[in-house]
């Protein structure tokens, strides 16, 4: 062993942390992957039926603690003009037809 | 009764196709009878791992699809007479391979052999979802780096819900073989030590496959370490793991590299 491989850290130790970290967080994400697509799909699904939002404006997020689990959603809704929930005489003849 | 096994890793490079030919061969030479079955369609390389390449005629494909028997497709290895391959497909893709067409092959092979070893494509896509759907058993091929232990914690969780034992609510047992060991850097903090991934992945190891020039060797002759060189350290390894699938106690040794005096003086290393 040379005595530039004596004065590096190893670099073991590191790896192990970033994994052990990474992996608590991911675990979590594909195990509930269905789930907060569901949620996402569900919840555009209700804000769509009075509101025109971006798809890609809808966040949800859900963090899973030892003892509280937060379930953060985060839209973003347009300005003004599209918040006029688009009433609604065309869509009742569709549904009438 | 016939094992259904499926070598996984989810990342490509690590050690499943050598692995799958060498358990293969090892579990054969025991007095087993084994089929290796390429589940790589596109990209396949079992045959030439196996040193099969020019024998092979009608692939997985030909018997998923009816236009082969099963018989006709097998090919008998020859140096070990009851280890037979069932090469995949070189020119279809992956989408000719069907769920249903898949377990009439697989349930047609339980019956003829002991061992089933199904090499798995890297990815988690269809094929190798397909290779894992009806195993009874999955071996986590693992390098003790990072990009490694991390897909195979996202391939272990697809073991557990996306196969067909998983979906009838059985646990699927899954064993853990660490390839390309070297025991010195991880003795030095370079490298990830056997402790450390088995506590990231929490799964019982089946084996510690040393870092050894023998492997790359034994490609080159399109021959299973486990025949090219069976003393060899990585051949040992293999036919211990071969011997604790086979649910012997075998205690997990770990046999250094014989190296040279000119090779400890210039510390040569092969990727």
């Amino acid at each position: 062993m040379s005595l530039l491989t004596f004065f590096r850290k190893s670099s073991a130790p590191v790896a192990r942390e970033r994994l052990q970290v990474l992996l608590a967080h991911e675990r979590l994400i594909t195990g509930k992957s269905d789930l907060i697509a569901t949620l996402q799909e569900e919840i555009l699904a209700v804000i769509a039926k009075h509101v025109a939002v971006d798809r890609d404006k809808v966040q949800i997020k859900l963090d899973r603690g030892a003892t509280v689990s937060m379930l953060e959603i985060d839209i973003e809704v347009p300005a003004a003009v599209a918040v006029e929930p688009k009433l609604e005489p065309e869509r009742e003849t569709e549904d009438a037809a | 009764m016939a094992q259904v096994l499926v070598v996984t890793s989810g990342k490509g490079g690590v050690g499943k196709t050598t692995s799958t030919a060498a358990l293969g061969a090892a579990l054969a030479k025991n007095g087993q009878s084994v089929v290796v079955v390429d589940f790589d369609v596109g990209l396949r390389n079992l045959d030439l791992v196996m040193g099969a390449e020019r024998r092979v005629v009608f692939d997985l494909i030909n018997v998923v699809q009816g236009d082969a028997k099963l018989q006709q497709a097998l090919i008998r290895d020859k140096r070990a007479d009851n280890l037979f391959l069932l090469p995949a497909s070189q020119t279809r893709d992956k989408d000719a391979l069907t769920e249903a067409g898949v377990k009439v092959v697989i349930d047609q092979l339980r019956d003829k052999f002991d061992w089933v070893i199904c090499d798995s494509p890297a990815g988690i896509e269809r094929g190798a979802t397909l290779a894992m759907r009806f195993a009874d058993m999955a071996l986590v091929v693992t390098n003790p780096e990072v990009s490694s232990v991390r897909d195979s914690d996202r391939i272990i969780g697809i073991l557990d819900s996306k196969t067909e034992k998983a979906e009838r609510g059985e646990r699927m047992e899954k064993h853990l073989l660490l390839t390309r060991y070297d025991a010195a850097r991880a003795a030095r903090g370079e490298m990830l030590k056997t402790e450390d991934v088995l506590e990231i992945l929490s799964i019982p190891l089946l084996g510690i496959i040393p870092e050894s020039q023998d492997v790359l060797r034994a490609s080159n002759m399109g021959s299973p370490v486990t025949l090219n060189s069976k003393t060899s350290v990585a051949a040992r390894a293999y036919y211990d793991a071969a011997k604790r699938l086979r649910g012997e106690t075998v205690v997990m040794s770990f046999p250094k590299e014989k190296r040279s005096f000119m090779g400890k003086l210039f510390g040569r290393r092969v990727a």
